[in-house]
């Protein structure tokens, strides 16, 4: 699928190779490789602290790292030329939207800041987005105003609205109820069905994981211990993974996490 | 707080280098614009009066004992055009809108707004630093006009009122023309115009760098404020200088 890298509407591929980065003298990212497949749906799991939102920062162009490489279609994401040559996308945990912005401003700004389309088609792709995400009537409405779930599916739409080839998503059923969960993993689904998009996908939230991933990976640490189907990482023979994936589940519900 | 002054003329330089990018941020420019003058004008107003009334009520009496009259329009003038309206407005508008901007870009940087903006390939400078530091350089000279015109007014109702000036309006004012050029008026106001530039990219600068949660915002707003007005001060005195020449 990487012949037809120009076309927007296909995933790109993605390989990180010995990824390491520290911040003063914590090591956060302990040589991390994994390899993405265009189009495919990789979930990674892991606990609290292991380095899950600082590797999705490096693979957006967050942060540099120090050691290690990240390749885009088999292209260096170092120069912003490459960065800027593919849409990529990044909900962050926090939601992150602008809060001087209505949610329907935040949902269209990649659109008017980059005069991409004429306002009255924004508007229409807004509605439309916002629409997908269950939040048609919040249009309007300040992020002040707006659960921290509600703020989440609204980062959601505005990650949709790039119409990216990597979709990178940082917890995003955190703070969700299960209906709302299992409406944002239906709309992970149904967009990489759609476009094709290549989505990694960090979560806590077992049955989002189990129920959306081709693969999975599980970062301990830092370390990526095992990469696998759902099966194989389920069935993956190792302490530590075992006890994050068996008692994550029951933890989850008692601390409702950032 | 000088640590960082290479990075604040770097900010600078690619503001000015974003420059062309201004015609697409109008809307932005505008909203600024009007932010500073709604927030300010009254503010500049009691501030502009009272101290042209108070040099007028400093200077008035002394030069009145020694039988120079005709020279309190002068003093009062000159004072107010080429010092005390651009250097008090300067301080004014740091405090008022210099806060505002570092504790704004402040919050989005530690609510990764910023961070948001660069995923979306949106530069923070051409979209929130390049409309604020347009915004304070048009607005805090045209303030500074203002200023000085409500100065000297307030300057002229004390020489007028005061038992031991009794100078009349009229009498003040056409000392003052004698005296002040437009060129004294245009001085103070190419100050003021270098000191919105200092203080919008010290601001701005400022948000930028700010690191933790309310705390680190608070900071900011703080070094923000002092920063810029030590920066007014020490610039003052530079520019003043040379302009004498
Ligand atoms: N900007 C930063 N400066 C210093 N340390 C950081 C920074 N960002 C992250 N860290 C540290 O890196 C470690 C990993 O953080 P990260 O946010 O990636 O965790 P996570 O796996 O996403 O956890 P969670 O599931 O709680 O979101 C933490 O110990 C954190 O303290
Ligand atoms: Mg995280």
């Amino acid at each position: 699928m990487s012949d037809n890298e120009n076309n927007h509407h296909s995933g790109v591929g993605l390989v990180v190779r010995g990824l390491r980065k520290s911040f003063g003298n914590q090591e956060v990212l302990k040589g991390v490789d994994i390899e993405v497949k265009p189009g495919e749906i990789f979930v990674i799991m892991g606990p609290s602290g292991s380095g899950k939102s600082v590797l999705l920062k490096h693979l957006i162009g967050l942060e540099e790292p120090d050691a290690g490489e990240i390749l885009i279609n088999s292209e260096p994401l170092t120069t912003p030329e490459i960065a800027a040559k593919y849409r990529m996308a990044l909900v962050f945990q926090s939601g992150a939207l602008l809060n001087s912005l209505t949610v329907g401003e935040n949902v269209g700004l990649y659109l008017t800041e980059h005069r991409l389309k004429p306002a009255g088609e924004i508007k229409k792709i807004v509605e439309e987005k916002l629409a997908d995400v269950g939040l048609k009537e919040a249009v309007d409405k300040m992020p002040s105003e707006l659960s921290g779930g509600m703020k989440k599916r609204a980062a959601i739409a505005r990650a949709l609205v790039i119409e990216p080839q990597l979709i990178l998503y940082d917890e995003p059923t955190s703070e969700l109820d299960p209906l709302s969960a299992v409406v944002i993993g239906d709309e992970i689904l149904e967009l990489n069905r759609r476009i094709h998009v290549t989505s990694l996908v960090v979560s806590h939230d077992r049955d989002l994981a189990f129920g959306v991933a081709d693969r999975i990976a599980v970062i301990i640490d830092g370390q990526i211990v095992t990469v696998g189907t759902p099966e194989t990482v389920k069935n993956f023979n190792d302490p530590r993974v075992q006890e994050f994936l068996n008692a994550d589940f029951k933890r989850d519900n008692k601390q409702p996490r950032l | 707080m000088f640590e960082n002054i290479g990075e604040i003329v770097l900010l600078f330089w690619r503001t000015l280098l974003a420059m062309p990018q201004a015609w697409r941020q109008r809307d932005k420019i505008f909203d600024q614009f009007f932010e500073i003058g709604n927030a300010s004008l009254l503010m500049v107003c009691v501030l502009s009066f009272f101290i042209g009334a108070v040099i007028a009520l400093q200077t008035g009496p002394v030069l009145v004992e020694r039988s120079l009259p005709n020279a309190v329009g002068g003093v009062v003038g000159i004072a107010i055009a080429k010092e005390l309206a651009p250097v008090m407005m300067a301080i004014l508008i740091a405090g008022r809108i210099g806060s505002a901007m570092a504790a704004e870009i402040g919050s989005m940087r530690v609510y990764q707004e910023i961070d948001a903006l660069r995923t979306m390939n949106i530069n923070p400078i051409h979209y929130l630093v390049l409309p604020r530091l347009l915004a304070i350089s048009i607005a805090l000279p045209m303030l500074v006009v203002f200023s000085v015109l409500v100065g000297w007014f307030g300057g002229a109702v004390v020489a007028d009122l005061n038992h031991r000036m009794e100078i009349p309006f009229r009498v003040f004012f056409a000392d003052l023309r004698d005296i002040v050029d437009l060129k004294d008026v245009a001085n103070g106001v190419f100050k003021s115009f270098c000191f919105a530039v200092i203080i919008g990219t010290v601001s701005c600068h400022q948000g930028l760098v700010t690191i933790g949660g309310p705390r680190g915002i608070g900071r900011s707003v703080t070094k923000a404020v002092v920063n810029s007005i030590v920066l007014i001060v020490i610039f003052d005195y530079i520019l003043t200088r040379f302009l004498l020449k």
